[in-house]
């Protein structure tokens, strides 16, 4: 058993079965990062699990308590939302002091665990200013810190760094990285961003359509998804699909063959497993993407991309041959399930 | 040069059309508060007299014909308490429409506001009959449940429009920290929304103060209101123009004072979400 533990958990929004029977153990002090498409799910398990939205079935425990049904006040949870949801109208040290004064904690105490907060947050100079005044990196810290003073059993972020630009949020996550390492609570994030998942989780759980796809570290799911839909999800740009019937020697029962990006190379033609031509060249400067549509490829299906560091002289249109290491090939069934799995020699 | 003329010449027609509408739309008032300072017999000459010597007797008379406090004093009771008892019910209601929609909440509004469509007088003999099985006839109590209830369905929509301009995960984010349903409440959307719920409050004291049909239809002189005591002064007697003049002054004062203190709350109260 974990510290939180959700069994057969349940969602209906009056006939649409929104969230399917899910079972998930996390252990305290772990950073699980729920990722996934939109709709998938993903924030309404967190919501529920928060109690702002009714659990139709199944349990929540915490700690060994049962709140499946507590309101959320009473479950000990912390939560910080995508846009923020500060009080306009107190001022950033009457935001972050708001549960204690509720909680009716004493004012000394209260003024010491706001100073505290600030002071890791980087907010003493913004404590009496009203969040109106502050910047949306400075909101977005401050929501933090209203999380922190409670010292809750566990903290929920949903999605908390998309409203902010690319070069903040790259800076607040490593800011919610160090402070997890510095307080070591339990945290559930959700995201849609990859990147966010694989830097920050301990564990990430990825969901479709109201059930759990995978659960596993970021690498495990990066090297062993467990289907076509976690092969494809996680990793940018996305897994490359060929079809068996253009694959010599694939098992038995496989319909597609995935190798990701970087597993592919360009080769001399005498040496291709595939043969195509040049559709577009991305030349990032410390990669260089290559789009190659496949001979067989009909006008619809996808390119395939291989990344390698060093620049090309390939021009759109180009004859190209693909090959790819055997070492990192992902075999899926006509379900999309994972059949075999080569990666670092391992089947998995 | 001749731009910055044309512009001004612009704006000099434009002061000018709008000051003479608004005397237009001003003039009746200001006959009837002219009138109010004259003896009857100069009332009603004619062509009108516009120069005389004023006389305050008109309002004197009036107090001691039939005691305009008490008139004033229903009519401060009623919309007072209506106004209180109104935003008890409508506060609540409209937070549930607002943060706890189910399917059929719009439905709901819809009926609500459709009972505004209805003439009054349609329902006129039910109430009245209720009024007199319940012994509530002519009494300041009845007429207080009757002016909540008339504005409660626009008091409920526009409380409902301003609550829906608050974020619901702020109220969330207060339920997060511990907020009982009290606390979101008092601290949190009580704060946020104090001038859609004073212009609510101001609307429906402005409309209960300016009620007549129920007035007239259920009360006399025990519970009668302002308007009930402007009413009076057109019959049976005969027309005493100076007389009327001077009570639908005494009648109009407070409200038009107290509407133009208010009046920029009350704007911003009838026009949420209309511009955002």
């Amino acid at each position: 058993m974990g510290f939180l533990d959700l069994e057969a958990v349940d969602k209906y929004y009056g006939k649409l079965h929104a969230i399917k029977g899910i079972d998930l153990s996390i252990q305290q002090g772990e950073f699980i990062v729920f990722v996934g498409p939109s709709g998938c799910g993903k924030s309404t398990l967190l919501r529920m699990i928060a109690g702002l939205e009714r659990i139709n079935g199944g349990t929540l425990t915490l700690d060994g308590n049962d709140i499946t049904h507590a309101a959320p006040a009473k479950r000990d949870l912390a939560m910080v939302f995508q846009t923020y949801a500060l009080y306009p109208h107190m001022t950033v040290a009457e935001n972050m002091s708001f549960s204690l004064r509720l909680a009716k904690v004493d004012k000394a105490i209260i003024d010491e665990k706001v100073k505290t907060a600030a002071d890791k947050l980087d907010l003493t100079q913004y404590l009496d200013r009203t969040p109106k005044a502050l910047s949306g990196g400075q909101r977005q810290r401050v929501a933090i810190g209203r999380a922190i003073v409670r010292q809750p059993k566990v903290f929920l972020f949903d999605e908390p760094l998309s409203n902010l630009d690319a070069a903040l949020r790259g800076q607040t996550r490593v800011e919610i990285a160090r402070l997890h390492r510095e307080l070591g609570a339990t945290t559930i994030y959700v995201t849609h961003d990859q990147i966010e998942a694989m830097t920050l989780a301990d564990r990430v759980v990825v969901l479709r359509d109201g059930i759990i796809e995978q659960v596993g570290t970021p690498l495990e799911l990066y090297d062993h998804p467990a289907n076509r839909f976690v092969a494809q999800f996680i990793g940018m740009p996305q897994m490359n699909l060929i079809p068996t019937s253009h694959v010599p020697a694939a098992p038995q029962g496989s319909v597609e063959l995935g190798v990701r990006t970087e597993h592919m190379a360009i080769c001399a033609m005498g040496d291709a497993r595939i043969k195509g031509s040049v559709e577009m060249v991305e030349s990032l400067g410390n990669e260089t993407l290559i789009h190659v549509r496949p001979e067989f490829a009909g006008e619809h299906d996808l390119p395939l991309i291989i990344r390698q560091y060093e620049r090309t002289d390939l021009q759109m249109g180009d004859e190209a041959g693909v090959r790819w290491d055997d070492q990192h090939v992902h075999f899926f069934d006509a379900d999309g399930k994972t059949l075999t799995n080569t990666v670092q020699g391992v089947a998995a | 040069m001749f731009g910055s003329y044309e512009w001004n010449k612009k704006l000099v027609i434009r002061t000018v059309a709008s000051w003479a509408l608004a005397l237009l739309v001003f003039f009746p008032i200001l006959f009837m508060l002219v009138t109010s300072f004259k003896t009857e017999l100069q009332a009603i000459a004619v062509p009108s007299l516009w120069v005389f010597e004023p006389t305050l007797e008109n309002y004197t008379e009036v107090q001691d014909r039939s005691d305009y406090l008490h008139f004033a004093w229903n009519s401060i009771i009623t919309s007072v308490l209506s106004t209180i008892l109104g935003l008890l019910i409508a506060v609540p209601a409209a937070y549930s429409f607002a943060f706890a929609p189910t399917k059929r909440s719009k439905d709901i509004m819809m009926w609500m506001l459709s009972t505004k469509m209805m003439p009054a007088v349609g329902a006129l003999i039910p109430i009245y009959v209720i009024c007199q099985k319940l012994g509530l006839l002519d009494s300041v109590f009845a007429l207080t449940i009757i002016f909540t209830m008339i504005n409660l369905p626009i008091m409920v929509w526009m409380l409902y429009s301003n609550f829906k301009d608050i974020p619901r995960e702020i109220l969330e984010a207060a339920r997060m920290d511990g907020a009982t349903l009290w606390d979101e409440f008092r601290q949190v959307l009580l704060p946020l929304s104090m001038g859609g719920i004073a212009s609510t409050g101001l609307l429906c004291l402005v409309l209960s103060w300016n009620e007549a049909f129920w007035v007239l239809n259920l009360t006399s002189a025990n519970a009668g209101t302002l308007a009930s005591l402007v009413a009076s002064y057109s019959s049976p007697e005969g027309l005493f123009w100076a007389k009327l003049s001077a009570v639908s002054v005494l009648a109009i004062g407070p409200i038009v004072v107290f509407g133009w203190f208010s009046q920029k709350q009350l704007v911003q109260g009838l026009t949420f979400g209309a511009v955002k």
